[in-house]
């Protein structure tokens, strides 16, 4: 199908963004890689009357290090977040993950900002923020927010992101001494949005692993921090942790998969990382069958 | 100068298949219609407008993306390449003739998106090109003919001849 009638602007600054976002309130939407909202347009599931195009703008894009943050700007590319020198040392979590977001085609254009803001649920960046204690920086119209990444995903394609505001970078702590991370996603073809999928990262020493952070993505209507089998793992105890996720995760229940298959599997994924991260064995996981 | 103000449709120039060109285009266009309907460049070829087929993928500034998912718009300032463009400059012909050879197509309708798609990923000096990787990178491209295997078989020889035959020509010709 095609799109219907809209008008386009390409302004050079946030500001200018800002400013035309103010101007025409709920009619107008930022377009960052348009991987998934040009696809919403093509099949008239959107209908806005302005898009405001952020590839303009150059303070948004990029990735820098300062004070033991990884700042990445909302128009990094998903392939350039993955592929940066810096996000590969630092935070290979991110690195992990970049090739099981969706294929080369989209990861050219899709960017890590379009991703947050538009918290589909079965998606890699967003659980990757939630795992890493990443921070939201928003600007609004004379306004900066930053918000926790434990406090911006709220449910199906909502976040905290007022009417107006731009998600211009994510922040990311560069993980300290003995940092551990795991990564693992579960779906029918490569490429595919995750059936289950988990980002965690932590500390592990000679007496086993503690400040545990486990994003589950596929499993509910936003990216989840498993809290209770968090502790359960750091206190040795993996078969508990799997029983917790019944009262942690909401799977959605659809006739390919049951809620009680995608349960299993979260449980699957949850052993293999959880022994990786214990045993210091953590690689870069490509599975990509259930 | 960059359509700083909000309209239906904007002037364009940029860079096609070599050449510069110039194009007024509605905002709800994209660039996929814009290069088959004002262009003529047939083989961008579209299946599903919404990503998932790879039929439409075209070079924007040397990367593979979907036409279907940029608008023509955005193509402003940009060197676009088709296949059209690829194949005139004969940086693909190996590619081509080791399609041919293989039976790598059959009826064609996902193969300038293939050919595209292999272009980037024999171009891209950090792509290791084991079967496996060429399939994880034209996962996004649908064939409903040939099965895959004698596709993954063309790009796995194009890969192997590129890497045994003079140093890197074929790849210094390309930049
Ligand atoms: C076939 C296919 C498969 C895919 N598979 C995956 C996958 O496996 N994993 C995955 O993560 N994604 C997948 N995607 C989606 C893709 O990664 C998108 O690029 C991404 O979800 C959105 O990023 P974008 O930059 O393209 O945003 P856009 O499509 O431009 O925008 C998405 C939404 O976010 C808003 N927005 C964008 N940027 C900002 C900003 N800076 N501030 C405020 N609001 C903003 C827009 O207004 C819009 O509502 C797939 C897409 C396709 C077509
Ligand atoms: S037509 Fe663009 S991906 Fe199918
Ligand atoms: S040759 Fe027919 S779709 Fe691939």
């Amino acid at each position: 199908m095609k799109a219907p009638d809209f008008a386009y602007a390409r302004p050079a600054s946030l500001d200018a963004a800002l400013a035309l976002l103010a101007e025409h309130g709920e009619d107008a939407v930022p377009l960052a890689g348009g991987q998934s909202l040009v696809t919403a347009l093509n099949m008239r599931l959107s209908a806005p009357g302005l898009l405001v195009d952020l590839n303009a703008i150059p303070e948004l894009a990029g990735v820098s290090e300062d004070e033991g943050v990884v700042r990445i700007g909302a128009m990094t590319r998903h392939r350039d977040v993955g592929t940066a020198a810096l996000v590969r040392e630092r935070l290979p979590l991110l690195a992990a993950a970049l090739p099981h977001i969706a294929h080369p085609a989209i990861r050219n254009r899709g960017t890590i900002g379009g991703s947050v803001a538009l918290a589909d649920p079965a998606t890699e960046w967003p659980a990757c923020c939630l795992a890493a204690g990443a921070t939201i920086v928003v600007r609004g119209p004379g306004t900066e927010r930053r918000i926790a990444a434990d406090a911006f995903f709220l449910g199906l394609y909502t976040t905290a992101l007022e009417p107006g505001e731009i998600v211009t970078a994510i922040e990311f702590p560069v993980p300290g001494d003995g940092a551990v991370w795991g990564f693992e996603e579960l779906s029918r073809r490569h490429g595919d949005y995750a059936l289950v999928g988990l980002a965690a990262t932590g500390r592990r020493s000679a007496v086993g692993l503690s400040d545990l952070r486990l994003a589950f993505f596929g499993v509910a209507d936003r990216p989840v921090l498993a809290r209770a089998a968090a502790a359960a793992i750091e206190a040795g105890d993996l078969t508990g942790a799997q029983a917790a996720l019944a009262d942690e995760l909401d799977p959605p229940d659809d006739p390919a998969t049951r809620a009680a298959t995608r349960l299993h599997l979260a449980r699957v994924v949850l052993g293999r990382v959880a022994g990786r991260m214990r045993d210091g064995t953590v690689k870069e996981e490509t599975s990509h069958g259930a | 100068m960059a359509p700083e103000s909000p309209d239906r449709a904007h002037a364009v120039a940029f860079t096609l298949n070599g050449e510069a060109v110039r194009a007024h285009v509605p905002a709800r266009m994209h660039l996929g219609d814009l290069l088959r309907e004002s262009f003529g460049l047939t083989g961008v070829h579209l299946g599903c407008e919404h990503g998932v087929c790879g039929a439409c993928t075209i070079l924007v500034d040397g990367r593979a993306v979907r036409a279907c998912l940029m608008l023509g718009v955005q193509a402003d300032g940009a060197t676009v390449e088709t296949v059209e463009g690829l194949t005139e400059s004969g940086r693909i012909r190996d590619l081509q003739d080791a399609f041919h050879t293989r039976n790598a197509l059959q009826c064609g309708y996902c193969t300038p998106g293939m050919l595209v798609t292999a272009t980037e990923l024999l171009n891209d000096a950090d792509a290791a090109t084991s079967r496996e990787e060429i399939r994880a990178a034209i996962a996004g491209n649908y064939c409903r003919c040939t099965g895959y295997h004698a596709i993954v078989d063309a790009i796995a020889a194009t890969a192997e001849a590129r890497r045994d035959g003079p140093k890197n020509s074929r790849r210094e010709a390309a930049e």
